[in-house]
């Protein structure tokens, strides 16, 4: 209740301030939009449909890349983890290029991929792809090893023993992982859709600059944080529920 | 208790020493039948077979390097012949190696040399005739209970109505059935214990591998899994390979007691257990049996501790094996 409160209070707040700097008209209304011009261009944007194509688009594109790069990462981090070989020399390289923005790929993207989806998808998995294979790694090196030894000791050998064993006994560990993942590819995502007319809420964010529609600007802006936000908080935070309720644990990682 | 207590010295054709004690090692079979002792209190619903060895080890020794790079003898030259149906208990001091044995028995560590055999085959990597039942800890938390008893059937690839079946009859045998749905962090630690039990039996091992399983539960925890255990093996006539720090659990439980030596891990002695069943922890003949046991044990208790102090290596660092 206390915390409803704070929150309803904290917004309100927020909404106040906002309305009364739009009200002073320090700047034109094209720089600084009114929160009911924000309201009228996201009623709009529904309304057209254009906003439902761009965040049905986005979110094709972002799962194609985020799924992509789970199973890539899962698969890497596994193998890094479990070979010496690969720790050596893939261990370092994994972890210096995290520092490089996923954006950076693109003009790379571009040239192999051509103006087209799979170039988007490409950064995407590239900016995501890091955080889950290090995730893996590092659960995988967490994770007790005598859950391995029990699995195999009751028959379980190759993918099975991966599948039933070593990935929901390492979950704990790389939900976190996951989660970073998953706020990368959303990111280079939308960095990626601003580059070009890709339909997506990237796109439709340009849009709203070329025009100088400052309200469908922020209206955008706030579709992607409101999605990032739901998925977090259902998929994730649903994921670490789950575990807390099987584990036992106060929290996941 | 003291009914039973009372019955011993009828059945014990020297009562002033109702241990007998085979100073040879390794023991090899002494009479004709095959059999250890000579003296067996008669089990006609579990009896011992003579036949070829159940898990035979032959000259087994494991070294490893250790992280200051010199190589280390864990094991040297293990030799036991377990017979089907028999209860064996391992006793050691710490670092001993004897947990690190049941690995190589079980496949999940290789030996440097020598041969694991089943049945009078060698067997190479792990395999379901041998369950292994560990300290604690190696259940799966993500799985229910009976998802947990139901594991190895599934990775067996048995049809869903028998796995159902199963899991159901072995929940009953542990007596907990009525925790199918429960997680392992609802449990307390005897009923874990008692759901790896359920586990490794539902894959119908030949052989169970028990690495201390009780070490880690209370006393009265510890005496009542004992009773199960006794009964669940005379119930399901399996071979049982106990490993336990705790000399009167060996004398409680087993037909026959292997003592290994410190670093490296010999078999010292081997103890024939000649008490009628059920045994009791209180019991005097335990008592005295254990006693002649742990005098030789401390000695090697001695040795490690030595070691533990000239070199400040701790003695209960074993490959393979996690806390």
């Amino acid at each position: 209740m206390k915390r409803a409160a704070r929150f309803v209070i904290f917004y309100a707040f927020l909404l106040g301030l906002w309305t009364l700097l739009a009200e002073l008209k320090i700047w034109p209304p094209y720089l600084f939009p009114t929160p009911w011009g924000v309201g009228e261009a996201l009623y709009a944007g529904f309304q057209d449909h254009s906003y439902w194509i761009a965040i049905r688009v986005s979110m094709e594109r972002v799962l194609i890349g985020y799924s992509i790069s789970v199973v890539l990462g899962m698969i890497l981090g596994l193998g890094v983890a479990s070979s010496k070989f690969l720790e050596d020399t893939m261990g370092g390289l994994l972890v210096s290029l995290q520092s490089l923005p996923s954006i950076c790929w693109w003009p790379l993207a571009l040239l192999w991929f051509g103006l087209s989806q799979n170039a988007i998808l490409f950064v995407v998995v590239m900016g995501s792809l890091l955080s889950v294979t290090l995730a893996m790694e590092d659960g995988r090196k967490q994770m007790p090893k005598i859950f391995g030894m029990a699995g195999r000791n009751l028959g379980a050998k190759g993918f099975k023993l991966f599948w039933y064993v070593l990935l929901p006994a390492s979950l704990p560990f790389i939900v976190s992982g996951l989660k970073q993942g998953w706020a990368f590819a959303w990111r280079s995502l939308i960095t990626a859709e601003m580059l070009y007319l890709s339909l997506g809420l990237g796109q439709v964010l340009m849009m709203g600059r070329d025009l100088n529609d400052m309200s469908a600007v922020i209206a955008v802006m706030m579709l992607i944080i409101a999605i990032g936000y739901v998925v977090d908080g259902v998929v994730f935070k649903g994921m670490e529920r789950m575990l807390q309720q099987k584990w036992g644990l106060s929290s996941a990682t | 208790m003291s009914a039973n207590a009372q019955n011993v010295p009828a059945q014990f054709p020297v009562p002033v020493d109702p241990l007998p004690i085979d100073p040879r090692i390794p023991a090899r079979p002494r009479n004709s039948r095959g059999s250890v002792s000579p003296i067996i209190t008669p089990r006609p619903e579990r009896a011992v077979s003579s036949e070829i060895a159940k898990v035979g080890l032959n000259d087994i020794c494991l070294s490893y390097r250790t992280q200051s790079g010199e190589r280390l003898l864990a094991l040297d030259r293990i030799n036991l012949q377990v017979k089907s149906g028999e209860f064996l208990c391992i006793v050691g001091p710490s670092g001993c190696g004897k947990s690190t044995l049941l690995l190589l028995i079980a496949g999940l560590h290789p030996q440097t040399s020598g041969q694991v055999m089943i049945d009078g085959a060698p067997v190479q990597g792990a395999g379901t005739d041998r369950i292994m039942i560990f300290q604690e800890h190696a259940l799966f938390p993500w799985l229910t209970v009976g998802q947990n008893v139901e594991f190895g059937m599934k990775m067996k690839g048995i049809a869903k109505a028998e796995r159902v079946e199963k899991t159901a009859y072995y929940l009953r045998l542990v007596h907990l059935a009525k925790f199918k749905d429960s997680y392992i962090h609802q449990l307390s630690g005897g009923m874990r214990q008692r759901v790896a039990i359920a586990r490794a039996l539902a894959t119908e091992p030949d052989v169970l591998l028990m690495d201390e399983p009780f070490a880690a539960l209370d006393a009265q925890t510890r005496d009542l899994l004992h009773d199960e255990l006794e009964r669940i093996w005379s119930e399901t006539g399996r071979t049982i390979i106990f490993v336990t720090h705790n000399v009167r659990e060996a004398i409680r439980l087993g037909d026959r007691v292997a003592l290994l030596t410190f670093r490296p891990g010999r078999v010292k002695r081997e103890f024939p257990v000649d008490l009628p069943r059920p045994r009791h922890l209180e019991d005097p003949h335990v008592a005295r049996a254990a006693r002649e046991i742990l005098d030789e044990l401390r000695d090697e208790i001695n040795i490690s501790l030595e070691a533990e102090y000239k070199e400040g290596i701790k003695p209960h660092v074993e490959p393979g094996v996690e806390a």
